[in-house]
């Protein structure tokens, strides 16, 4: 059987009511995580390159082991209590949303292969009637050049993936999702 | 299909791509929105890893006593017309997908959220905030208590006005599983002008998005009740080769 599945709608501008607000998550780590401390700051860009105010971003992520938490996920390195690898944040103003947590470590691709450190992120927003999928990976990771999924993506498009560090703040990263345009984001067809 | 993983990587069976024709287009004109934001290059076809096929599972804890019933929330009861929503959640085979977070939120019964940027002039109820959430049971059943939404303007062309609609957010088992939409009521007239409903071209997917009336849920002389399935991506049996 395969039946066809519920088709997806937008979010709309009114989510805060449900998905955010006191349903947030920015802390995605807690105090006795392991793994390297780090701040990522989204900033979703619509086509004209305006900032957007009424999306929300979703992170998955393993731990610094590269581990997810959830039981399809065979790999015998431990999960850990305060670590659930997952973030929801609503974009400000400005269009930004920022999480806390930890860079996570290596996943094995269905071939065994290392892919590189990466956090997979979900764009919600009014005018989106499905939700967006992408990935995110570390700019000055070695890991990068051997990633299978880098490796999908035409070299010029590569930089829409990497998170660069902010310059003044150790540990902190910076992403600009742009919906369109020059500098559109690579999407993934999940 | 039915050859087994070499040895190196994790057992992956992926999740199944939908079917052409039955998700929206991003791009969708008459939904003014869309054109700013749509995407205008092809996504890139991911084959799962662990991390698509993994995802963010949620436990009984984060629910609260009245989280599933909305007119309970507050000191009185809210305006307009009662409703039970229930239904199952179910994977693409049929099977049931069982303690997944279901969110919902919605306007009340005058058509008005609960919301700083919603301006339209019409009364807020201060018994109604219009936001639940449940977990679906063991044979992936759910049900809530609320009112019925009321329609509302948009502005997205000359008089839009949406259909009576409540959101819902499923996480199901995994990132590939992850489903936000909309329910919609059986009959409802303003369905066929609408640019977010009419997104979708495939009509029995369509079909999918309005709930129907359910008078073996219904309650005499206390709710109306309808019944709405949610069906989330099928997965493949067997782990497919590298």
């Amino acid at each position: 059987m395969d039946l066809i599945p519920t088709p997806s709608q937008t979010v709309g501008p009114y989510f805060h009511l449900g998905l955010t607000g006191g349903r947030s998550v920015a802390r995605v780590a807690g105090e006795a995580t392991k793994g390297e401390r780090i701040a990522l700051t989204f900033r979703v860009l619509d086509g004209d390159g305006a900032p957007i105010n009424d999306a929300m971003i979703e992170i998955w992520q393993a731990n610094a082991a590269g581990k997810y938490r959830h039981p399809d996920d065979p790999q015998t390195a431990p999960i850990e209590d305060d670590f659930w690898g997952f973030g929801r944040l609503a974009t400000a103003e400005d269009g930004r949303c920022q999480f806390e947590t930890i860079k996570p470590g290596r996943v094995p691709d269905s071939r065994g292969v290392l892919q590189a450190p990466h956090i997979n992120v979900t764009v919600f927003a009014r005018g989106l009637l499905r939700h967006l999928c992408t990935r995110v990976y570390f700019a000055d990771d070695p890991a990068n050049r051997q990633d299978p999924v880098l490796a999908l993506v035409s070299e010029e498009r590569r930089a829409t993936l990497l998170l660069h560090p902010d310059p003044g703040r150790a540990g902190h990263w910076l992403f600009d999702v742009h919906l369109q345009g020059e500098r559109e984001t690579v999407f993934f067809d999940v | 299909m039915s050859k087994i993983q070499n040895a190196t990587g994790p057992l992956i069976a992926p999740y199944r791509r939908p079917q052409p024709g039955s998700q929206p287009e991003l791009l969708h004109e008459p939904y003014r929105s869309t054109i700013r934001r749509a995407p205008s290059k092809p996504p890139i076809l991911l084959p799962h890893t662990l991390s698509e096929v993994t995802g963010p599972l949620h436990g009984h804890e984060e629910i609260g006593e009245t989280d599933n019933d909305l007119t309970r929330q507050h000191a009185g009861e809210p305006l307009g017309e009662r409703v039970i929503l229930s239904g199952r959640v179910l994977d693409g085979d049929g099977h049931p997908v069982p303690h997944t977070l279901i969110e919902i939120w919605q306007a009340n019964a005058a058509g008005r959220y609960f919301h700083q940027r919603d301006q339209h002039p019409a009364p807020l109820d201060p018994n109604f905030s219009g936001a639940g959430r449940t977990l679906s049971d063991a044979n992936g059943g759910y049900r809530f208590v609320t009112v019925k939404p009321g329609a509302y303007p948009w502005r997205n062309h000359y008089n839009a006005w949406r259909p009576a609609h409540i959101h819902i957010s499923l996480f199901g088992p995994a990132f590939a599983t992850r489903l936000v939409t909309q329910m919609y009521f059986p009959g409802d007239p303003l369905l066929a002008l609408d640019p977010i409903f009419q997104s979708i071209r495939d009509e029995r997917a369509r079909e999918r998005l309005i709930s129907r009336l359910d008078m073996e849920t219904a309650q005499p002389e206390w709710a109306l009740a309808y019944r709405f399935d949610i069906v989330l991506r099928g997965r493949d049996a067997t782990p497919l080769e590298a």
